[in-house]
């Protein structure tokens, strides 16, 4: 059982490499990994033995990666090949799969090793359940988020580096513009404190109730998803098709806890909710619930935050 | 221009209720309904339609119940539907899947746009669109946001994590939608009695000319068990004689837990 790892995102990479080494140890095998026009020998240190390097490949376009991706898995002849589940990855993943006409599972969040085979998991059916899934065919495709997996500390280790020589193919779709997103889309998933709004506030105005706490505990503010999709009060919420958080504290205000929502914020460490119905599903799913409307709780909770020693 | 969108009926996610001891989700007898996702994927090439004319058809690999479930989408605005329904075909993943579509678009006619959603939401694997578009060697354009075509082009803006990035591509091409590219309509009474009226056609494998045992050999990915995970919070309910009172509780609480 022998591993390939790629991804454009390099931490990501490197994170993956970190599990694909300690995996391989288990197993006696190899890991080769696919940089993408970046020092190889940082590779060798995350633990791949070997590593491929191609060039020209520019800015990311599924095609060419796509291509790329192929022509290093015949040339490590891998048993699986992990790649990374970020947008970019889980477009690229099965495409990759597809070429090779093999078995692909997407954006997992785990995988062990039950009886030589790799068992992965994954959420499924809205993110209310996980899946356990394995695969039969050589190779396998297998993807994984960012922060799946720590990196290891980097150490001294030999490994061969081999560049591809590869005909790329001219990516058919043209990126005619690229615009930044608002830097506060990003910093939800990495916030250690959130507050989050849902339907249980009335009007865009209100907003300034969570606005107040935040600033207080230096937080983030959320949303569900009806709060921007439907009303456009905020950019980006919070849950399975939005962002998925992993904070400290997770404040749920006025939020009724769909399993779309609660599945964003599965890994908070603490969650909080606030809602005036004592039988929305939020309180059954978190740490610390207050059964009350938030247009009292809120500013009573601004109050007792101030005034704390 | 010619649109094939291409949708899945899953169990209502919403309705599903958990096994008490294995906690594994009972699907039997759950309503099924179109996919969110694919609603909007469906919602996005009518509203194409409407802008530059032609046809829509709805395709599915499903079984006895997707006819039903697939009623919606002629109600919203479909031409026809084509349906796969080969019990032999049951429980495919998504490499023998994507040959099955594959070999229904080729037999359901010419085409400009196939559209789907970016995943469904009971496998959330977003692999068919990628899958498919590398089958029929053709442009692949993943989370659509907004979608137009002039010109023998599409023209798409795409909503990835750090940028909206806006792409270009000949047309056909195989885009998938995000769930924010639109709000799907709901259709009323007079569409619903005329969604009957229009065609649903069924093929079984034979019809679309595969070989059912050879497909289902290229299937590798195993399901070996589904369950909903333990949710190991603490439950403990802030009360007070006042909300005051109830608040200053909340905080002590978060100051021990060491998280504020």
């Amino acid at each position: 059982m022998s591993f390939l790892v790629f991804s454009e995102d390099r931490e990501l990479a490197f994170q993956l490499l970190g599990k694909a080494r300690e995996l391989a140890d288990k197993m006696g095998s190899e890991v080769a990994a696919l940089a993408a026009g970046s020092d190889p020998m940082e590779y060798v240190s995350q633990g791949a033995d070997k590593v491929y390097t191609v060039s020209g490949l520019g800015g990311f376009n599924v095609e060419p990666y796509g291509a790329a991706v192929v022509e290093a898995v015949k040339a490590a002849n891998p048993s699986t090949v992990f790649m990374g589940a970020t947008k970019r990855g889980k477009e690229l993943a099965p495409r990759v799969a597809s070429s090779l006409g093999v078995g692909c599972m997407n954006d997992c969040s785990g995988v062990e090793l039950e009886e030589g085979k790799i068992v992965v998991e994954r959420l499924t059916y809205g993110g209310s359940t996980v899946a356990k899934e394995t695969s039969t065919s050589t190779p396998t495709v297998i993807s994984f988020p960012p922060r799946c997996f720590e990196k290891l500390e980097p150490v001294e280790r030999t490994g061969e580096v081999v560049e591809l020589e590869l005909d790329l193919p001219e990516p058919r779709v043209k990126v005619v513009e690229s615009r930044e997103k608002p830097k506060s889309t990003a910093d939800l998933e990495s916030a250690s404190i959130i507050v989050s709004a849902g339907r249980g506030f009335k009007a865009k105005e209100d907003l300034r109730l969570l606005e107040e706490i935040a600033e207080i505990l230096d937080a983030q503010i959320g949303c569900t998803r009806p709060i921007s999709a439907d009303l456009g009060w905020m950019d980006q919420w919070v849950g399975i098709s939005g962002k998925k958080v992993k904070p400290s504290l997770y404040v749920a205000c006025g939020v009724s806890g769909t399993i779309q929502h609660v599945a964003g914020i599965r890994d908070s460490q603490i969650i909080v909710s606030i809602n005036s119905d004592e039988r929305a599903s939020i309180h059954g799913i978190s740490d610390y619930s207050l059964v009350g409307d938030i247009y009292e709780v809120l500013p009573a909770l601004t109050k007792a935050l101030r005034e704390r020693a | 221009m010619r649109q094939i969108v291409l949708l899945k009926d899953i169990p209502d996610l919403t309705e599903i209720k958990l096994d008490s001891q294995t906690r594994a989700p009972i699907i039997e007898g759950v309503k099924r309904r179109i996919s969110e996702v694919d609603k909007r994927a469906l919602e996005a090439a009518i509203r194409l339609k409407e802008k530059v004319g032609g046809e829509v058809v709805a395709l599915s690999l499903g079984d006895d119940k997707t006819k039903t479930a697939l009623l919606e989408a002629l109600a919203m605005g479909a031409d026809a539907v084509y349906i796969v329904n080969e019990p032999e075909l049951k429980g495919l993943d998504t490499n023998a899947t994507s040959k099955v579509l594959e070999a229904a678009v080729k037999h359901a006619g010419d085409y400009d746009l196939i559209i789907a959603g970016e995943m469904t939401l009971d496998s959330l694997s977003s692999q068919i669109g990628p899958r498919l578009a590398q089958l029929l060697d053709i442009p692949q354009i993943t989370y659509v946001k907004e979608l137009n075509v002039a010109d023998g082009k599409v023209r798409a803006v795409r909503d990835l994590e750090d940028v909206d990035e806006v792409v270009e591509a000949a047309l056909p091409a195989v885009v998938s939608v995000v769930r924010e590219i639109n709000e799907p309509r709901i259709p009323n009474l007079m569409s619903i009695m005329r969604a009957k009226r229009k065609p649903q056609t069924v093929w079984g494998a034979g019809d679309i000319g595969l070989d059912a045992s050879e497909v289902k050999s290229q299937s590798y990915v195993q399901i070996t068990s589904v369950s909903a995970p333990k949710v190991e919070r603490k439950q403990i309910r802030i009360e007070g004689e006042s909300v005051e009172e109830a608040a200053s509780k909340l905080v002590e609480a978060l100051m021990q837990e060491g998280v504020i």
